[in-house]
């Protein structure tokens, strides 16, 4: 087992390592930038060392500072939470290099899934079914003009090196295609530095089921159940549960075992997410696997019972699975909410600021997954996320009751949040019902703001 | 030392004027300082053997620990005109030598031209010459031989003429 980790990251994702690490009885190491240096993650890891400025390139994407850092430190190994270097396969050699050992997939994996248009293509030669689209980037505007004729409208643009919901537009017609790939081609080259798309059908009401996976480095794999992350808003998740009210017994063991047998092709070892999209015949497709971990975890956690980010690390230490699928439960229902720090009534503008009073919910079912605190400062140069409130409960009735109840306990003064957002989706009679898809959040808004 | 023993040292600490307690025992080194009220406490980590051990009110230090000290507590001292400092924009290892045995790129009141290397420091394996800015005088210098530093550490105070 590992003596000293380093934690790749910052926030609450920082912490939840730093958590993991702790009752494990590893020493831990933070980094941070100079905008976090009150942060709860620097304050709880055994060192912390500032790697540079605010600015994410140059402090928590800077692989020369962090390396040394891990260096100096004497740590065995390094874990990149998600977002920042979690899908960097360069980076991933270059603490192969050092004898560091990366809590992850390979680069090789990583690699495989990493380019969009690429998993697809291998996808589909697995017999996975896949969204009809372009085989691999666009190459011209007459081939998307004729891929989208064959497969009819709407389609949609994406980057092909893109994901985080960025680069991507839907065209409805043939007349706004040209427009739609070029705006998608510079926003790729802008937010990613590749400017490949690919075109794809378009699902209309789609849900967004995603299935968690576990390999050790024997090899074996076990999925942990879905979770449904069909409320989001642009592409931005706000809020999951597992088990899906979509799911049947039996239509998950097929997303399962589709879903391994993508990250088998591929060598994958460690904690990944494979993401489907249902349409409303209850067909699937595969979209694109996430080779880290993901902020809605805790959701699988609390039904399966399985702490993910210590299993992330016991894998990288070379220890076989916990549990054979025979073995895995599914317990009650999960909810998470994605508290950030943005202002609903203004689209929502991003609120950074001092939170000036931080009173989080408790009692039975509830967990929180935060590095607030009050006095804290949620700065403008990473994302707005304030806090994850999960709720569990013996049924999906109970987990709303008590999501509900707690969204009303939870206190955050100073800056605005998404508390009553929130609220609101709670109280939806279709979310009640189950009724979800990925147009749930623009029809929640659009209604809301008609009141 | 157990953790109750180390809690029974702070607690003497807070409740007297001491302020500072040096302490051997057990082939065991123990070193705890109280802050001065008023000025923001520095984020000392240390590497403990077994069990972890958080103190918010005293740096607790033992034998073979990596420590590298915060850049907040030499910040807080008031400058003069035309004194600034130079700080690490990397993490490494600082060396005020070229190498072990040779004298020092420079001492303490000299001055030193605009480019003139005034230290390395060693981030995995590369040797980054650190220049200073100006035409200026070393008033202090802030870091050990071999010292770990950290993003933003003053390293060097100087003052330029």
């Amino acid at each position: 087992m590992f003596r000293k980790i380093l934690i790749a990251n910052r926030g609450e994702i920082a912490l939840r390592v730093i958590r993991a690490c702790k009752e494990l009885g590893i020493n831990t190491v933070a980094i941070y930038s100079e905008a976090d240096q009150d942060s709860l993650h620097v304050r709880y890891a055994d060192e912390a060392v500032c790697v540079g400025p605010a600015a994410p390139g140059k402090s928590y994407l800077n692989i020369i500072n962090i390396i040394s850092t891990a260096t100096i430190t004497g740590v065995d190994a390094i874990h990149p939470g998600y977002g920042f270097l979690a899908e960097n396969p360069r980076f991933v050699e270059i603490c192969d290099t050092h004898n560091i050992k990366f809590i992850g997939p390979t680069a090789q994996a990583m690699e495989k899934m990493g380019d969009k248009a690429q998993a697809k293509r291998m996808m589909k030669k697995q017999g996975i079914p896949v969204i009809p689209g372009s085989d691999g980037p666009l190459t011209s505007l007459e081939e998307a003009m004729k891929l989208a004729e064959e497969i009819g409208y709407p389609v949609i643009i994406k980057a092909s090196a893109g994901g985080g919901g960025r680069g991507m537009r839907v065209v409805y017609s043939a007349e706004d295609l040209k427009k739609a790939v070029q705006t998608a081609q510079m926003e790729a080259e802008a937010s990613f530095g590749q400017p490949e798309v690919y075109l794809e059908k378009y699902i209309e009401k789609p849900r967004h089921i995603e299935i968690q996976l576990l390999f050790d480095e024997q090899g074996n794999g076990i999925y942990l159940g879905e979770r449904d992350c069909s409320l989001q808003r642009r592409h931005q998740k706000i809020l999951e549960e597992s088990p899906s009210p979509s799911v049947t017994p039996e239509l998950r063991k097929l997303l399962g075992e589709a879903a391994l047998k993508g990250a088998r092709a591929v060598g994958y070892s460690n904690a990944g997410t494979v993401e489907f999209l249902l349409d409303e015949q209850d067909q699937f497709y595969f979209m694109e696997m996430n080779t880290r971990i993901q902020v809605e975890h805790p959701v699988t956690e609390m039904v399966t019972g399985i702490d993910l980010v210590k299993q992330q690390i016991r894998i990288a230490a070379g220890e076989p699975l916990p549990l054979r699928q025979e073995e895995i439960v599914f317990k009650g229902h999960a909810i998470e909410c994605r508290i950030n720090a943005e202002d609903p009534e203004k689209k929502f503008l991003p609120n950074p600021g001092r939170i000036d009073f931080y009173h989080a919910p408790g009692g039975p079912g509830i967990r929180i997954d935060s590095s607030a605190y009050s006095g804290c400062v949620i700065t403008p140069y990473y994302d707005s996320m304030v806090s994850k409130l999960i709720a569990w409960g013996e049924n999906r009735e109970e987990a709303i009751a008590r999501m509900i109840r707690a969204l009303e306990e939870f206190e955050i003064t100073g800056i605005l949040s998404t508390i009553l957002f929130h609220l609101e989706i709670l109280y939806n009679p279709g979310f009640r019902k189950g009724e979800v898809n990925t147009n749930f959040i623009n029809n929640l808004i659009n209604e809301l703001q008609t009141e | 030392m157990n953790i109750k023993e180390i809690k029974e040292l702070m607690k003497m600490l807070v409740e007297t004027d001491i302020t500072e307690l040096n302490l051997e025992s057990d082939g065991t080194k123990i070193v705890i300082k109280k802050g001065i009220p008023g000025t923001v406490q520095p984020v000392v980590k240390v590497t403990p053997t077994p069990a972890p051990v958080a103190c918010p009110e005293g740096n607790v230090v033992q034998p073979e620990a990596t420590v590298i000290t915060s850049a907040l507590e030499e910040k807080e001292k008031p400058l003069a005109l035309n004194q600034e400092y130079i700080c690490a924009e990397i993490v490494g290892t600082f060396y005020k030598a070229s190498s072990p045995g040779e004298e020092p790129f420079v001492d303490l009141g000299q001055t030193v031209e605009p480019g003139q290397t005034l230290c390395i420091i060693e981030a995995m394996k590369v040797m980054n010459e650190i220049e200073s800015p100006a035409r200026a005088k070393v008033i202090e210098v802030l870091v050990e031989d071999a010292q770990p530093v950290e993003y933003g550490q003053p390293l060097f105070l100087i003052e330029r003429i």
